[in-house]
Order: structure tokens, then sequence, then C-alpha cells
């Protein structure tokens, strides 16, 4: 989907239960600021951070390592609070450890003395019937590939496996905002390119809103409706904002080797501070920078 | 003396773990003359009934080094009597129905003590473990009362109590109330903070947080805490038995050693190791299976 008409936005809320955790939200983020106490001092990460994210869209975060991309997650989940500015989960300030998001965790966090289906399970929203409940895990294991592992305890399988368990269980929370730190980062080439292709699947099946922080700015490209860069705005400033706001053409499923990607990789590449070298034998990319 | 202090609870239960997962097993001098079947923990050693027939190696060449000494004449038998004549001793008081007696009624204030001081140990430290305000609140003052050795609060439990079974499961239970305390004190101080927070995330909030995060990654320290626990309330028991009982094994080495009766005395100190060592196998056990299941 690209990014949702506000028409299209209007008639999903009234459709549904707005109480309801499945519905997609909208994210408003308005001047976020954070700043940590350190022995050092104060640490600013993050100040005046401005976004909007229609209900059902898909934003992809990219921006250096250790920017504050995480910290922007844990503000719109209500895992840390701002000490500036305000977050908005479809028109209500985010609550702590609100219940209308799910993250999947940088790192996959499962509780190691449960089996991969415990796990998943503490996702599915308390209240659900145990016989949906077993259904609806044994479903979301299957779909990440781990069908065959849900008796498995967490040290017993690979990084890749525990960090598909980790999606599995944020996505068994059906949230009305999905957020995502590095879900894919652990995996290998081949199971990442078919975990992207099972994220737009389960997005197209059961629309929610997505933000998704990502250090591959192809994946950005392949699976976002728009991508965000963040960093800081004048050389040398400690503190990160939003540095630009790419829209990304085409419907989904796109093709990887869409020749727009490949120039909007190139900025964002160069966004980043990583140099591209262009194909001598183009010179539109050339001078497009 | 008696009282350990935190760490060492914890240093000693990480490396009871450690062997018990590994079987403690070590390869063959040329781990490369076993062949393909060579693996780490691998070799005879792995397998219990020979680690269990190694470990009685050392007490039967105790025992024959004690019947040679005996009947050599080395020893005066009023010293040392022979393995012998201590068995007629144990057959003399079972036969007067006090063998018994004095096993039961010491293994039941051991049992009873135990769970009490457990108990409360694991109350008082969760609350310690997980409430900064009654961290605050309590830790200094239960610092200090655990502090105090063991055999100051006697005389002033006797007074408080008499010389009945309360002041004796009073002194069991405190020796068996600090280990567990410290240990699930610290133990929940150090969960996963990254694991509490998930659980958070996923809507887990107080004694559903405790009960699905907290309690089971604490459940390897606390378990420690438990078996050391139990050995400090053997300890205490005798303690208590030699000053103030008129039954039990505590009250058996007391007397014998009034009556000169060193063949009792030996006894006793054979049944308390023999007592001592299955209730920490007992709880070995259920450290094992509770293992497998929470860590
Ligand atoms: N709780 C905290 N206390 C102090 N500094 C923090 C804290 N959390 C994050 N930071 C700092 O904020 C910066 C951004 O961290 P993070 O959001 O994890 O970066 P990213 O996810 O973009 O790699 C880092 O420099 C990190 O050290
Ligand atoms: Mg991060």
């Amino acid at each position: 989907m690209s990014p949702a008409p506000s028409t299209a936005t209007r008639t999903a809320t009234t459709t549904a239960d707005p109480a309801d955790a499945a519905t997609a939200r909208p994210v408003e983020l308005h001047g976020v600021a954070r700043t940590f106490a350190t022995p050092a001092g104060p640490r600013p990460v993050l100040a005046g951070v401005d976004l909007s994210v229609a209900a059902g869209e898909i934003v992809a975060v990219v921006g250096p390592s250790g920017c504050g991309k995480s910290t922007l997650l844990r503000q719109v989940a209500g895992l840390d609070a701002p000490d500036g500015g305000r977050i908005l989960l479809g028109g209500e300030p985010v609550a702590p450890y609100d219940a209308r998001t799910a993250v999947a965790f940088q790192e996959p966090r499962l509780l190691p003395w449960r089996t991969l289906a415990h796990n998943v399970a503490l996702g599915v929203p308390r209240g659900t019937p145990r016989a949906e409940s077993r259904e609806q895990v044994a479903r979301l294991l299957d779909l990440v590939g781990l069908a065959g592992s849900a008796g498995l305890r967490p040290r017993q399988v690979s990084g890749g496996m525990a960090q598909r368990a980790s999606l599995a269980r944020a996505l068994a929370r059906r949230p009305g905002v999905l957020l995502l730190d590095e879900p894919f980062g652990a995996l290998d080439a081949l199971t990442r390119l078919r975990m992207q292709d099972l994220l737009l699947e389960v997005h197209a099946s059961r629309p929610t809103t997505v933000l998704l922080v990502t250090h591959d700015v192809e994946e950005a490209l392949y699976l976002a409706d728009r991508v965000v860069l963040l960093g800081s705005l004048t050389a040398g400033a400690a503190d990160t904002s939003v540095r630009s706001v790419v829209t990304v053409p085409g419907d989904r499923p796109r093709d990887r080797a869409d020749a727009r990607l490949a120039e909007l990789r190139a900025e964002l590449l160069d966004g980043l501070g990583v140099p591209t070298h262009h194909p001598a034998h183009d010179p539109d990319a050339h001078h497009s920078i | 003396m008696t009282d350990a202090p935190a760490p060492v609870v914890t240093v000693a239960g990480s490396s009871v773990r450690a062997t018990d997962a590994r079987g403690r097993a070590l390869p063959g001098l040329n781990p490369f003359s076993l062949g393909l079947a060579a693996r780490p923990g691998a070799g005879p050693l792995a397998r219990r009934p020979v680690r269990l027939a190694l470990g009685l190696v050392v007490p039967a060449v105790l025992l024959v080094a004690w019947q040679l000494v005996t009947a050599s004449g080395l020893v005066a038998p009023y010293q040392l009597p022979s393995p012998a004549s201590v068995w007629t001793a144990a057959v003399d008081l079972a036969q007067r129905g006090l063998l018994g007696q004095y096993v039961a009624i010491s293994t039941q204030r051991v049992v009873l003590g135990f769970l009490i001081g457990a108990a409360l140990g694991l109350a008082v430290g969760s609350v310690v473990g997980l409430s900064r305000l009654a961290g605050a609140l309590l830790e200094p003052t239960l610092g200090a009362i655990r502090a105090v050795p063991s055999l100051a609060w006697v005389p002033l439990l006797i007074l408080w109590m008499k010389i009945g079974e309360e002041s004796k499961l009073t002194l069991i239970a405190i020796g068996a109330f600090f280990p567990v305390y410290t240990t699930v004190v610290a133990a929940l101080r150090h969960v996963d903070a990254h694991l509490v927070e998930a659980g958070r995330a996923y809507g887990l909030r107080g004694a559903r947080l405790l009960g699905a995060v907290q309690l089971p990654a604490a459940v390897p320290s606390v378990v420690a805490g438990l078996r050391l626990a139990l050995a400090q309330s053997w300890l205490f028991l005798v303690a208590a038995e030699l000053i103030a009982s008129s039954m039990g094994l505590g009250f058996l080495l007391m007397d014998s050693g009034n009556n000169g009766r060193v063949d009792r005395m030996i006894l006793a100190i054979v049944l308390l190791a023999l007592l001592g060592k299955t209730t920490d196998a007992l709880i070995g056990l259920a450290e094992k299976s509770l293992l497998r299941r929470w860590a």
C-alpha cells in the first residue's frame, strides 16, 4: 500500500472498534527530544524529531549506528518517555508500555526457560481463548518457518531462528503499530529475503502501521512506503533529527532490481556517508547527486 | 562462622551447576586415543555407576585404616574404639528404641525448621529484591541480624521459648532463612533488565511479571540458596541440640561426651554425615530437575 490517503484512513478507523489494539493507527511525532543523563553529563540523542506516519503505512528508519534509531522506537512503544515533544498514536498520547504497539527488539529477548511456542504465546493478547491462542501460535511459527522448532528452547536454536521467533511474538499481538528494530539483522541473506516477503504478506492480509528500523538501505526501499533518514542536521552536532524523508515509488511487491530504486539507494547511501561509485556509462546517475 | 555471605552463595551456586550439567568428566589423558567416540564429557568417568563407585573408595580406605589402627593397638580404645564396637553401640541404641527416635526427631527438626526458614526467606527476599522501599527499610536490619553468630541466639531463645521444640525450630529456621533470603534478593536484582522490559512490553505487570519473568529467571540461584540453607539447618540443629535438648543426635553427642562414650559420639557423627549427605542428595535431585526446566 502506498501512503494511505486520508479518506482510506478514516474508513479504516470507523469500521473497526477504535479501542481494539488491532486497528492500524497513525503515528505522529511532534518535536520529540530525548537526552540521557550520563556520568559524563547530559547526552542529547534526539532533538526536534517530527514525523507523521499514516495508518497502515510502512516507514523505514535508517541512520548511522548509534544515532538513536532504537531510542526513537522505544519512545513510540512507551518503553521510554521523551523529555520534549509529543507522540500520538491514533490521536492519543502514547501510554507507558503502550498496548497498541508491539516491539520486536533488536535482540530477540526470548525467555530462555520457555520453548519457542511458549515465547510466541506471550505475544497473544490476554483473554484470547486457549485453543485459539494455540492455533495462532502454531500458524505464526509456521509462517516464520519455525514449525519444526516449536518445542525447542531459545538456546537450542540459532540467532536467526530466535529473531524470527521474536518477530512471530510481535505479530501475535496483532498490534495497531508494529515496531521492528532491525528484525532481519541476524538472518542469512536468503532467509532475510524470505522474511521480507513474509512481512509484506502479513501486512497485506491485515494492515498495520509499521515502523521498521534497518541498516540495510535495499531492505528499506523494498519494504517501505517512505524511508526516513535520521542523522545530525549540522556537521558535528551531537543530536539526531530527521534529515530527509524519501517516498519510494512503485507499488509492492517491488522489483528488487528497479532502476528507480537504485537511484534512491545511491542517494540514501550518500546521506549515510557511504560513497557510491556509479557506473561510468550511466551519466544520469552521476548527475543526480 | 556459620552465616555464609551472599557472594559466596552465588559463587558456590554457579560452580555446583557447572559441574552438575557437565558431569565433571575429565577426558582421558590422551583424548585422541578415545577415537571417534571422544566428546567432551565422554569416557568412563561420565558414567554414573563409575562415579558412585569412585566416591566410595575413600570411605572404604578410611574404614580399613580405622580397623587397622584400632586392631594394632596403636590408639587406646577409650580414644578411638574399633568400627565393630561403634556398630555394637548402634545396635544397642537401636534395641532400646533410642537410635530411631533420635534420628527421627533430628530429621524432623531440620525439615520443619528448613521449610519455615526457607519459606520466610523466599517471601522476605522477594519483597526486598523487588521493592526499593522495602529494601531501604529492611535490608540494614536484616543484615545486622545476619551478622549475629548462631550460638548467640541460643540462650535468648531458651529464655523466651523454654527448652521445647519451638526454640530449636526457631534457631534452625534462622539458619535456613539467610542463605535463601540473600540469594533471592541478589537474584531478583540481577534479573536481565532486557527480559523484564520485554515482559512489560508484552503486557505483564505485578504478580504476572513476577511469575512469568522474575522468579523463573531467579530459579537457578534460588535453588543453590536452598541447598545451602539445608546444610545450614543441620549445622544449627546440632548447635541447638548440643546446648538444650533431651533427645536427638546433638544430644547424643553431648550426653556421650559427658559419659565418655566415644563409640556413641562417633556413631552420632557418622549418622550426621549420612543424614546430611542424604538430604543434600535429595535436594540435588530436585535441583537437577528444576534446572532442566528453568535454566
Ligand atoms: N539508557 C541510556 N542511557 C544513556 N545513553 C543511552 C541510553 N540509551 C541509548 N543511549 C545512547 O543513545 C545513543 C543512541 O542509541 P541507540 O538508539 O541504541 O542507537 P541506534 O539504535 O541508532 O544504533 C547511543 O549513543 C547510546 O549510547
Ligand atoms: Mg539500535
